[in-house]
């Protein structure tokens, strides 16, 4: 355990005026709401996206109405073009992989409530973090010019693979400015991620209370400093990959290209490139940000979840060395994105191993979230239901991963929607289920007021039964051969399972509106919800010993101290059958 | 067993701590990135079309320019003198040799553009071929973090002539290890281009 540091004096001075207090705020809270509402705007673009990819997909002759508005050329008179399909397609996976995934569990609530819950008064360096924020504001902004520019969004996937991201107009429509944008846009990302990556650790690592030592942290707060390590790595990564993908797209370079290429019957005046180059920089980011996505989220759910139950896990301890190791490993297994890469079988083995050996630590962790589950009187309501709905996505997409993991199956499973389903459970809809979780549970302190359970149930029942309806076919898809990326299914086999996918559609659909339900609740719970008290849960971590929402310095002009571990339920204390940390109270055999 | 807590209160401030953690964070997160640069180009240089680049004299001088900043910087260094609100202000000799690091670290910044200069001079741009290629964005993109530290030196000038001309000692510090990191880095790059461009 290390010692804990002195706090400094107030490290901005309070905000005055409409810009500094809600726009370049140097309050980490104005800034994760920032996140939030960036991830927010995302997250409904990209859902929208879907919606319209999947009515594509079961009626690929279907005007839809107002998609002309969007782009003329790839949606002549309303009908989707194969091309736009793809353009789609790749803007669906970056808003929600980046902006989405990346933005809400880790940058917005890690931003809003690491500072508080290691009693700091701010993050460490206030101005980078504003930085972070607009830097992240910018990749967006211009990611979305993509729409509006004559070229329209790229087609080459959110993994823009090369050599087709890499040459530029005559690789199809978006190739040309579509695909510039992606790359300065994801450059910008990185950047801003690296700024808010560094901020994160330094932080955690210096600006704690007096009395909270490491594993004084409550588990949300380890979890968004494992995954500020995980992220300083992988960015640091990805973007000089996009340096150079750029440079082969503008500058005339050869990083990505090799020799021979032909595209729309022109040879490409490159020679000598790696399109493998680029998979291997890509996935050594790509796959620790799997884990960017979901170890926030796993640290959410068991600080919410340790609440409802009343009582600490089996060991908070092992959860902490799970998420390490998880995060150790994440960089030893991006190999196994490529098994269809050609790569030597020996390097498929080696890459097979760990990422094997990866579900020992994770299957630690869902072990010990349901043997602490067993038992338990557990409080339901929204957020303790999203929590539990977390376990269940993250089980049923990862146990997937078992057989992905081995490069004979992934082979034949690895271009289906078995995939597809795999990583929208496993990573997409398990870490959002954190983020709603963390919403519902958070809200009172980031507002003074609930959110509304009658809505926050109905939004989980359709949201967890709908997610259920709409990725488990998609496993069964891909057993059978169902190709992914695909715009349309026009192979014999097929037409069988076409009834299947415009269920999978009208499923999606649903779950979709469901969450306007969440966003109405949001937006109306803000103004009108219940008033709620500064310790509405009953919780133990300092983010609920201050008033809701908090002053601009967080503790007023006290510095906090920590007598206790943060999770000291089922014990006498003298508020109930909780002590919190900063409560001086003996509790026999506590820390 | 009775509650414990851990009242350990250290002599800096957690703020000046925080910027030590993060100027070596920050190295780590750079250090990262040449190594992907790295990578990259160890994987490139396996193709056909991979061949010899003759390295302009000049990132020699280059070189020595950089690691004499390097030691005007630790010279400066030794001229600070703390003030009473627990800050530094720097003594005229210190002030010299801050601006002598500043002008080296410029003189450097010019002497990698006189290179490129003379490679351009022999038909060798970015895209002639893998080797040019890596030479500049390497290179390049060292210059770039150099400018960063180039910043950092003027606003420390700046901070030590203007107001009371004093700074947080922590500043100047992370401001001489980030400016070491460059050097050494750079000479890391130079051997990578010696040995494999």
């Amino acid at each position: 355990m290390s010692e804990t540091s002195a706090q400094p004096a107030h490290v901005h001075a309070p905000p005055t005026g409409f810009w500094r207090k809600y726009v370049f705020s140097l309050d980490h809270k104005v800034i994760g709401k920032q996140y939030y509402g960036l991830a927010l705007v995302a997250v409904f673009t990209g859902m929208i996206l879907s919606w319209l990819m999947r009515l594509h997909l079961v009626w690929p002759a279907a005007r839809i109405p107002g998609l002309e508005l969007l782009s003329k050329a790839g949606a002549p008179g309303g009908v989707m073009t194969p091309e736009y399909y793809l353009s789609l397609l790749t803007m669906h996976g970056t808003l929600m992989v980046f902006f989405v995934l990346t933005n809400a569990p880790f940058a917005a609530f890690g931003n809003y409530f690491l500072p508080i819950q290691i009693g700091a008064e701010d993050m460490a360096f206030p101005r980078f973090n504003m930085m972070s924020f607009w830097v992240t504001f910018t990749a967006w902004v211009v990611l979305m010019l993509a729409f509006v520019i004559p070229d329209g969004p790229p087609i080459a996937g959110w993994t823009e693979y090369t050599p087709l991201s890499a040459i530029g107009k005559d690789a199809g429509p978006g190739m040309q400015w579509g695909a510039s944008l992606w790359g300065l846009s994801i450059a910008l990302f990185c950047a801003g991620s690296l700024l808010g990556a560094l901020n994160f650790i330094a932080t955690t690592l210096d600006l704690r209370a007096k009395g909270m030592t490491l594993m004084r942290m409550p588990l949300c707060t380890w979890a968004w400093f494992i995954t500020s390590c995980i992220a300083l790595l992988a960015f640091a990564v990805l973007l000089p990959a996009c340096i150079l993908l750029i440079l082969d797209r503008h500058a005339g370079t050869s990083f990505f290209i090799p020799s021979g290429i032909v595209a729309s019957d022109r040879l490409q005046p490159h020679a000598g490139g790696s399109p493998l180059l680029w998979q291997h920089l890509f996935w050594f980011f790509g796959h620790p940000e799997v884990y960017i996505a979901i170890l926030p989220s796993m640290g959410i759910v068991s600080h919410i979840l340790i609440n409802s139950m009343r009582k600490p896990l089996l060991s908070a301890k092992v959860v902490i060395y799970s998420m390490m190791s998880i995060g150790f490993l994440s960089y030893m297994v991006w190999g196994h994105h490529m098994f269809l890469s050609g790569m030597n079988p020996m390097s498929a083995l080696a890459f097979s191993f760990p990422t094997l050996t990866i579900t020992i630590p994770a299957t630690i962790l869902t072990l010990i979230w349901l043997g602490s589950l067993y038992g338990a009187n557990i409080q339901i309501n929204s957020a303790s239901l999203f929590a539990l709905g977390f376990i269940s996505m993250f089980v049923a997409g990862g146990v997937s991963g078992f057989f992905l993991a081995q490069p004979s199956i992934d082979i034949y499973l690895h271009a289906t929607y078995f995939v597809v389903g795999h990583f929208h459970m496993v990573m997409g809809v398990a870490s959002l289920f954190g983020v709603f979780a963390g919403t519902y549970f958070w809200f009172p302190k980031m507002t003074g007021r609930y959110m509304n359970e009658g809505l926050g149930k109905l939004h989980f029942w359709i949201t967890f039964i709908g997610t259920y309806c709409i990725f488990m076919p998609f496993h069964y898809l891909g057993l059978i051969g169902n190709i992914r990326r695909y715009q349309s299914f026009v192979d014999d086999f097929m037409a069988p399972y076409i009834p299947l996918h415009k269920f999978i559609t009208i499923a999606a659909l649903i779950t979709g509106a469901a969450q306007f339900i969440f966003l109405f609740n949001l937006i109306y719970s803000r103004f009108k919800g219940k008033p709620a008290p500064e310790n509405p849960w009953n919780a133990t971590s300092l983010e609920w010993s201050i008033p809701s929402p908090p002053p601009w310095n967080n503790f007023g002009d006290k510095h906090p101290v920590v007598y206790h571990d943060p999770y000291q339920y089922g014990v006498k204390g003298s508020k109930g059958d909780f002590v919190m940390q900063d409560s001086p109270e003996v509790i026999p055999g506590g820390d | 067993m009775a509650s414990r807590v851990a009242p350990v209160v250290t002599a800096a401030s957690g703020a000046e701590r925080a910027s030590r953690s993060g100027i070596w964070v920050g190295i780590f997160a750079i250090t990262m990135s040449f190594m992907a640069f790295t990578s990259a180009l160890f994987v490139r240089e396996g193709s056909l079309d991979w061949g010899h680049l003759a390295l302009p004299s000049i990132l020699y001088l280059n070189t020595l320019l950089l690691l004499a900043s390097s030691g005007t910087f630790e010279l400066s260094r030794r001229h600070l003198e703390a003030t009473p609100g627990g800050r530094v202000r720097s003594g005229q000799m210190g002030l010299i040799w801050l601006a002598a690091t500043l002008a080296l670290g410029i003189a450097f910044c010019a002497g990698q553009y006189i290179a490129w200069q003379e490679l351009r001079a022999q038909g060798v741009y970015l895209a002639t071929n893998p080797n040019s290629s890596f030479f500049y964005v390497l290179t390049f993109i060292h210059v770039l973090h150099v400018v960063a530290g180039i910043s950092a030196f003027i606003y420390l000038l700046g901070r030590l002539l203007l107001r009371n001309g004093s700074l947080r000692r922590s500043f100047f510090d992370n401001t001489v290890i980030y400016w070491h990191f460059m050097g050494v880095l750079w000479v890391y790059l130079l051997l990578l281009c010696r040995m494999k461009l």
